[in-house]
């Protein structure tokens, strides 16, 4: 399986457990990732509250890049997807502005592939049939509050996800890999995303809301889809139980057995490692 | 709110034009207000920003904290009855507001600026630079030492590029800003 990647700026940085371990994870699985070349920033929150036509020209041109190979896109950003998703839906509906950016990028637009998340690729039924027979290390005992975010999944006449409200792809990956998924109501409540800087007080007490939910639901663990969810789930819990943020795909190298999982655990502001070690998942 | 302006008339139709969302069909359930993450910071819920638009109360949604502190979650256009979707309406709202030179709330305003500066010098986001900008945008007494603490723990784990990644297609990202953009008249440092 081949497709278009576009890292976004997170994966590199402050989401850099992310981007290792989906680099590992696909890698195991057979699933050639081929970076964009030359990918710009989407305009994340920043241009769509300032600038329209910018919203959509940023990842306009990510859309533009991606023509040459023709492939799907995968984001693993919830951010990068749904901007990216928005740019390719203005290409195709409307002919001026697809015109325009044709002349702008000296590209053609020819409306093969289409915009995925890392989460909706991996969560196929055949991949989770691959993933579960591939597993090394089942996850046992783990129990995995499954975090999806607020725009991963929303607005669903665009994502065409399975359930605004309830989604379920993470979750039967969660159980794919050995471990249980815990039924709680926060899988799409916002973490209050790009105030974190600007407005750190909202910030700080909707991610203690949603670690105490989790908590109560009896998770060990939030699994995330989403760098900024897990950055503010990371460093922003204000409770004194802590509960670890992982990037599902952290989980996943995990159950696979995958080196990569070295690098990774020390990154956290919220250490996983006494809660997997207490469940028997790191030697 | 007390008492209302008089109405401007063309408001409500304007920004149901421009954000392509069905604003008058809101009968005010309020169910985008009790799942709206964060209402409770808002000066107007987001049923009642609505409800002022509909009563042509154009200052009063424009110069609103309300418009600025949407993060865009989609929560409520997930869930409205009439689907009217919410996000894109305070899109458009920030976007009056800037044209009209209402002003915008500092802090929320310097970071989505600084970030935007941030893409147009490199293509890329680059944080470190960003921050710094950012910081020297936002309001005096914002809590900078703060701030510096999770930047440096952040570069020890190696979480923070110190040094910029450029995109060589740079100029034709520069292209992509145009000149549509509204800034406002005057921003409170």
């Amino acid at each position: 399986m081949r497709y278009s990647y576009y890292p976004g700026c997170t994966v590199g940085t402050t989401a850099i457990e992310f981007g290792l371990s989906t680099d590992a994870v696909c890698e195991a699985l057979g699933i050639e990732l081929v970076e964009l070349e030359d990918w710009n920033c989407c305009g994340a929150s920043a241009a769509h509250n300032l600038d329209h036509e910018l919203s959509l020209r940023l990842p306009g041109r990510n859309v533009a890049l991606a023509q040459k190979e023709g492939l799907d896109i995968v984001a693993p950003c919830p951010a990068c997807y749904q901007h990216v998703l928005f740019a390719d839906l203005r290409f195709r509906e409307d002919e001026a502005w697809r015109r325009e950016m044709e002349q702008m990028l000296g590209v053609t637009y020819t409306g093969q592939g289409r915009p995925r998340h890392l989460l909706e690729v991996l969560s196929e039924p055949e991949m989770l049939t691959l993933i579960s027979q591939r597993v090394s290390r089942p996850l046992e005992g783990l129990r995995v509050a499954s975090y999806y975010g607020c725009v991963l999944v929303r607005p669903q006449e665009f994502t065409g996800w399975d359930d605004p409200e309830n989604p379920m792809r993470m979750d039967r990956l969660v159980e794919a890999v050995g471990g249980v998924a815990v039924d709680w109501s926060y899988k799409v409540d916002c973490c209050g995303a790009s105030l974190a800087l600007s407005r750190a007080d909202v910030v700080i007490s909707l991610s203690t809301r949603l670690a105490e939910a989790a908590r109560e639901a009896g998770a060990d663990v939030i699994a995330c889809a989403c760098g900024m969810c897990q950055i503010n789930l990371d460093t922003r819990q204000a409770q004194a139980d802590k509960v670890p943020a992982l990037y599902f795909t952290e989980l996943l190298a995990l159950a696979l057995g995958l080196p990569v999982t070295a690098k990774l655990w020390g990154r956290h502001g919220i250490d996983p490692r006494p809660v997997l070690r207490q469940r028997g998942l790191l030697g | 709110m007390t008492t209302l302006d008089r109405p401007d008339p063309g408001f409500s139709l304007a920004v149901q034009q421009r954000s392509g969302e069905p604003i008058l069909r809101c009968y005010f359930c309020q169910k985008c207000s009790a799942g709206c993450p964060v209402a409770n910071v808002m000066d107007y819920t987001p049923a009642q920003v609505i409800r002022l638009i509909q009563l042509g109360q154009k200052d009063a949604v424009l110069s609103s904290s309300a418009i600025w502190l949407c993060v865009g979650c989609e929560t409520c256009g997930t869930r409205c009855p009439n689907h009217i979707r919410l996000a894109p309406m305070f899109d458009t709202l920030r976007y009056m507001a800037l044209e009209g030179g209402y002003k915008p709330l500092p802090a929320v305003y310097a970071l989505h600026r600084s970030f935007l500066d941030s893409i147009r010098l490199w293509g890329r986001v680059h944080e470190l630079s960003m921050l710094a900008e950012y910081k020297l945008r936002s309001p005096l007494g914002s809590d900078l030492m703060a701030d510096i603490k999770v930047a440096l723990t952040l570069l020890v784990k190696g979480k923070i590029l110190t040094l910029p990644e450029r995109v060589r297609g740079l100029a034709q990202v520069r292209r992509l800003y145009g000149t549509q953009e509204s800034r406002p008249a005057e921003v409170q440092r």
